[in-house]
């Protein structure tokens, strides 16, 4: 067995390995050095399969020499893959990111836990990306779940122990529904295997018991990923969690959700079932354009940036959903690519903030006033990443809003191109808002020699802001792997 | 409860053999009911057990907690280093047919190595929480 066969296990069990070295080493420079290292062996692993996939199709592994359907399959295809390459890369960048803010937000005694915590939550939400069994599936998405809760707890002030508690009540109604729609699944089909399961699909296709499975796992998967109504933990834990809990948890978690709704929609479940049994086409449409116009309308009028930043996340999520609800290859690539072009703008969002809550103190309206005189670059970031949440021509945002309109029009739905334009309006004005405070007010008297973020900080921040306009103007890797992927979902041949 | 008497002479002459059953669970996990989680929860009830009659500051004497710190990651490490040992060994991850030249005596000495690195990370856990909950005071008054 050569190493390469070995990498789809191997991503996540590296950051399983590095989370217990870090708790024994109880030094937060070791620790530091031992996490990073595991992160980024992961992306170099994730950009590897990629390519492996790209070239010659999916990959299987037999944990433990157990054949499926009877043992662990981890299973990495086109979608796969490149949710491996965004997890992993977003965790080796904000880690990377991450160290002064860490300093100066978490007491250092805590360090070493920190990074054993992000080692298990990173090891979480890749494994929940190559695992092809539904119950290792739901293992994961736990492990990810419940290093979170720990890692938001870790903010400065007593409000994150609310907000973790809020979360952690949340997140494990959302686990219990998802573990009981894996159990009615196993109960109809005997099995755990994904593309098992799919195979005996047929037999037990639109019994009451498969229905109430499909309906466990999309209010469950929901609560996960924060779907509007479900989303009120979702602005607390981003507000009062650590900056770097923050960019990681905006870039990832709620992302691999999606991921692992794509899987059971498209690949357990079939579109006939989805949509066809249940009206879950209409349901999906609803749910989006309501968070999308009620999650942005919140966001005007709040004060705390990581709070509206959060907001605007949830009414993002809107957008991807709403391509889910097309069932078409457009609408599928749009879900994909601005799962894509979102976390690597709000991941760089959360950055630049973290950047400015280090040197301003906090993140609120009044306070990073004339922000542009006394952090340029931070500003300019926060401008650029602004016009990538409205959908600005050359930023990525644009991207994904064009495949959502496509999508939209080859589905002769026009009246909704002119929602998802009304909805980037909101966004112009809670951006502004930004834009605002920023450019047109002086620096409040006691910040004015507040100076720029240090270098080790600006570079990664920058380095996801110059991402946002690469993949606004290059859409080869995104829009490509997308495309791929969501006809592969759909079993359209390209 | 360090004053009662009957406690204190019973729990001396208990502690050991919850601990020795402890052991008999998780290697008797093969054969029988039992296994890695329950034989931790019991040997950390053992500790817990001493904690309540000698209060929590002997315990911590006894098990300090750099310790149980370092069995909830030795615990997990044993875990991975077994994974890892099916794959150096040709196999795959957690591939136990190729610990030993038998396969099936190959399975049986990797089951009981992972065992052993849950019972001995479950027991890092439990004793953890009590810590910490006894921690927070008035349990000794």
């Amino acid at each position: 067995m050569t190493l390469v066969q070995q990498l789809p296990v191997l991503v996540a069990v590296v950051p399983l390995a590095a989370a217990p070295v870090a708790l024994l080493l109880r030094n937060r420079h070791l620790a530091f050095l031992v996490v990073l290292a595991a992160s980024g062996f992961a992306f170099g692993a994730s950009v590897l399969l990629w390519q492996q996939v790209a070239g010659s199709g999916p990959v299987s592994y037999a944990i433990g020499s157990w054949p499926p359907p009877w043992g662990i399959e981890y299973r990495v295809d086109r979608l796969a893959s490149f949710f491996l390459v965004l997890v992993s890369g977003m965790a080796a960048l904000v880690l990377s990111w991450g160290r002064a803010s860490l300093e100066a937000e978490i007491p250092a005694g805590q360090h070493y836990l920190f990074y054993t915590l992000f080692a298990l939550c990173l090891t979480g939400l890749l494994g929940i990306a190559v695992s092809g069994d539904a119950f290792n599936i739901f293992v994961f998405l736990e492990i990810s779940s419940l290093s979170t809760y720990v890692l938001i707890a870790m903010g400065r002030d007593r409000r994150a122990l609310a907000a973790s508690y809020n979360y952690l009540i949340m997140g494990t109604i959302g686990a219990t529904f998802i573990v009981i729609g894996i159990g009615l699944l196993y109960l109809m089909t005997g099995t755990l295997n994904l593309a098992d399961i799919a195979a005996r699909m047929p037999a037990v296709e639109g019994s009451r018991p498969v229905l109430a499975a499909l309906a466990f796992l999309t209010v469950g998967l929901s609560l996960k990923m924060a779907l509007f109504p479900l989303h009120q933990w979702l602005p607390n834990a981003y507000t009062h969690a650590p900056s770097v809990v923050s960019s990681f948890l905006a870039a990832t978690a709620t992302k691999v959700s999606v991921y692992v709704l794509l899987r059971f929609y498209f690949e357990v479940f079939g579109e006939s079932q989805v949509f066809d049994r249940l009206p879950l086409e209409q349901v999906m449409l609803c749910l989006a354009l309501a968070g999308m116009f009620a999650a942005s309308a919140v966001a005007i009028f709040q004060t705390d940036l990581k709070r509206l930043f959060a907001y605007s996340s949830v009414g993002q999520m809107g957008y991807i959903i709403l391509g889910l609800s097309f069932d078409s290859v457009t609408g599928l690539t749009a879900t994909i690519v601005h799962v894509f072009n979102h976390a690597i703008t709000k991941g760089a969002i959360f950055m630049l903030l973290g950047g400015v809550a280090l040197s301003m103190g906090g993140v609120t309206l009044p306070r990073v006033q004339g922000l542009a005189r006394v952090m340029p670059l931070t500003a300019f970031g926060l401008v650029v990443c602004g016009l990538s949440l409205i959908g600005v021509p050359g930023t990525a945002g644009f991207v994904s809003k064009w495949y959502l309109v496509k999508a939209a029009l080859e589905g002769g739905q026009w009246w909704l191109v002119f929602l998802v334009v009304g909805s980037s309006l909101l966004a112009v004005i809670y951006v502004w808002r930004v834009v605002e405070a920023a450019y047109f007010h002086a620096p409040r008297a006691d910040l004015v020699a507040a100076v720029e973020a240090p270098l080790s900080m600006l570079v990664p921040a920058g380095l996801l802001v110059a991402g946002t306009v690469y993949f606004g103007l290059e859409t080869t890797f995104t829009v490509g792997s997308a495309a791929e992927a969501a006809s592969v979902l759909l079993g359209v041949p390209r | 409860m360090k004053d009662d008497l009957v406690l204190r002479v019973v729990g001396k002459l208990l502690i050991p053999f919850i601990l020795l059953f402890g052991l008999y669970v998780l290697f008797h996990g093969d054969y029988g009911p039992g296994g890695g989680f329950q034989a931790g929860v019991i040997l950390a009830a053992g500790i817990i057990f001493y904690a309540l009659i000698y209060s929590v500051e002997e315990a911590r004497r006894v098990v300090p907690e750099p310790l149980v710190e370092a069995m909830m990651a030795v615990g997990v490490l044993l875990y991975v280093t077994v994974g890892v040992a099916g794959q150096v060994l040709g196999g795959n991850f957690l591939d136990y047919f190729v610990l030993a030249a038998d396969p099936v005596a190959g399975q049986l000495r990797g089951i009981l190595l992972v065992e052993c690195g849950v019972a001995v990370a479950v027991t890092g856990v439990m004793l953890k929480v009590f810590y910490m909950f006894a921690g927070r005071g008035n349990l000794d008054q």
